[in-house]
């Protein structure tokens, strides 16, 4: 299985080498998506995560005992529909195609949210700012 | 054979009968071109796509004392417009950006906003910024004025847009090593990716390819409202290599459209902004074409197989301006998702947006069914192929004899 997470440091949790306990001890590999890690203020750390299903579940009970917040992420990649104009070209540069050309919809752009792995290149590249990221 | 007066008749008496240019060539298929040309009377195309060459001309009133703003410099929201007018005319471009916008010294530079972006706001009926510097004459003392305006309380806004409504497209790869930043999107290395610029079958230039019924005057749908064929476009070029039915195989005719900005939706002018690139403008234009006979119903209904465009490398031949086709592909391959170029499958993605090319030709078939659009004869034809227009290239070092 594979899952993104985001996790929240509190001040002076930063210390631990969490990211290698997570390969090392419960055999998961793990892609850093993004992450701000600052020594006095709450940081926070978005990981794509795959491996056995069983492991997975005691390493986020390892992050809990280490007093960090563990949130599942499914949105954190938000489209404004009210903004978004259908052109295509973020499907352009979406390696994972959760934003792809839907051809039975007369070419609107579909966003399928559990393919997206929060790269951000459609934030950067939308003409209109309908792709925005969120943390919360 | 139909006129446009007897079409308009029937728009009068609700009789009217309007397909898009998507519906066309379906139907067409289904039952010939010459028994659609007799049931359809107008069939609407629809295109949205960035449009640099746009813009609006504003007239802002007169303020109390007077000021010549023509001359000075002007700004709405911080990007400047062009003031070269009379004291209170200016006229704002969808491609200019604030003096203080970071352009492409950050690579590539985000253009966050442009003036594509301060009409939009405008259109959608937002305050505007404005501050403009004049030097001060005995007739219009003020130097400096500092207001908001919106599109209540100017006198005219109406877009003039120089060149929009492009009759075909370039394919965009890149043959180069490293990634670009382009109006046609981010381009890949060693050809990872081809993006197309064109609604292709609902295109309106492509579906009357011999303007035979567009032309000077001809009402279209502009922005969401009306607007009018002002002239051709610049850089409008008919004299182009065609299909042996007439098409053009390359960027061909443009059209040089007007109207009244304040009547206009915001849904349909999106202010843009191209990484690496620059600040423009989404434009929907839709042009009503009236079936008048066999041959403007047979170029209606030609569909995307039909339909060809030029793949252009701009690692290297655009932006030199070396004129060369990497080879040729039909807008149904295009719009497959995958063409094959030098020997490689390469994706292909559009950069203009099909589904709200077909809500605006639907929305200008409801117009004319509901009798709130009529068409029109065209003033003058536009210039067609075999005409004496040439496209001049901008040579530098030039001589004046003199």
């Amino acid at each position: 299985m594979k899952k993104r997470i985001l996790i929240r440091f509190k001040k002076n949790t930063i210390d631990k080498p969490i990211v290698y306990r997570l390969a090392k001890d419960y055999d998961l590999i793990f892609n850093i998506l993004r992450a701000h890690v600052y020594p006095k203020a709450e940081s926070i750390m978005v990981l794509e995560i795959e491996g056995e299903e069983e492991n997975f579940e005691r390493g986020m009970e390892y992050l809990k005992s280490k007093n960090l917040q563990i949130e599942p992420i499914e949105q954190d990649i938000t489209r404004d529909e009210n903004k978004c104009v259908h052109c295509g070209i973020c499907t352009s540069v979406c390696a994972t195609e959760a934003l792809f050309i839907d051809r039975m919809k007369k070419m609107r752009v579909g966003f399928d949210y559990e393919k997206c792995v929060a790269c951000e290149l459609c934030v950067k590249v939308c003409p209109v700012k309908a792709m925005n990221v969120y943390f919360d | 054979m139909k006129s446009i007066d007897e079409i308009n008749e029937k728009i009068k008496s609700g009789k009217v009968v309007v397909v898009t240019a998507e519906e066309m060539v379906e139907l067409v298929k289904e039952k010939g071109v010459k028994m659609a040309s007799e049931i359809v009377d107008v069939v609407t195309t629809g295109t949205f796509g960035p449009m640099c060459s746009t813009g609006m001309f504003i007239n802002l009133g007169h303020s109390s004392p007077r000021i010549k703003i023509g001359g000075g410099k002007c700004f709405l929201n911080e990007v400047p417009a062009y003031t070269g007018l009379a004291a209170v005319d200016i006229y704002i471009g969808a491609t200019a950006l604030p003096e203080e916008d970071p352009r492409n010294s950050v690579y590539p530079g985000s253009f966050k906003y442009g003036g594509g972006h301060v009409i939009e706001d405008f259109v959608a009926g937002k305050n505007i910024k404005l501050l403009a510097y004049a030097y001060g004459t005995d007739c219009y003392p003020r130097r400096k004025i500092e207001t908001y305006i919106n599109r209540e309380n100017v006198n005219e806004a109406y877009l003039y847009n120089p060149r929009n409504c492009y009759q075909n497209y370039n394919v965009a790869v890149n043959l180069s090593s490293r990634i670009l930043y382009t109006y046609m999107g981010i381009l890949k290395p060693n050809l990872q990716n081809a993006n197309y610029c064109s609604a292709g079958q609902l295109s309106p230039l492509l579906k009357d390819p011999n303007f035979r019924t567009i032309g000077i005057g001809t009402r279209i749908f502009l922005g969401g409202g009306i607007g009018f064929v002002a002239w051709q476009g610049t850089q409008h070029n008919p004299n182009v290599p065609r299909t042996e039915s007439g098409i053009p195989r390359m960027p061909a005719g443009t059209l040089a459209v007007i109207g009244d900005a304040k009547k206009m939706n915001p849904r349909y002018l999106r202010g843009a902004s191209f990484v690496g690139y620059g600040a423009t403008i989404f434009v929907g234009v839709g042009v009503p074409i009236p079936v008048l006979d066999e041959e403007v119903a047979y170029y209606a209904s030609r569909g995307d197989d039909e339909l060809l465009a030029q793949v252009v490398d701009y690692g290297n031949d655009y932006p030199e301006n070396v004129k060369r086709s990497l080879c040729e592909v039909t807008y149904a391959q295009l719009k497959s998702g995958t063409i094959k170029v030098n020997g490689k499958e390469v994706p292909c993605y559009p950069i203009s947006s099909y589904s709200m090319a077909v809500e605006i030709a639907e929305t200008l078939k409801e117009w004319i069914k509901s009798g709130l659009f009529y068409l029109t004869n065209p003033v003058e034809s536009l210039p067609k192929a075999g005409s004496n227009l040439k496209i001049c290239a901008l040579e530098d070092g030039r001589i004046d004899p003199m």
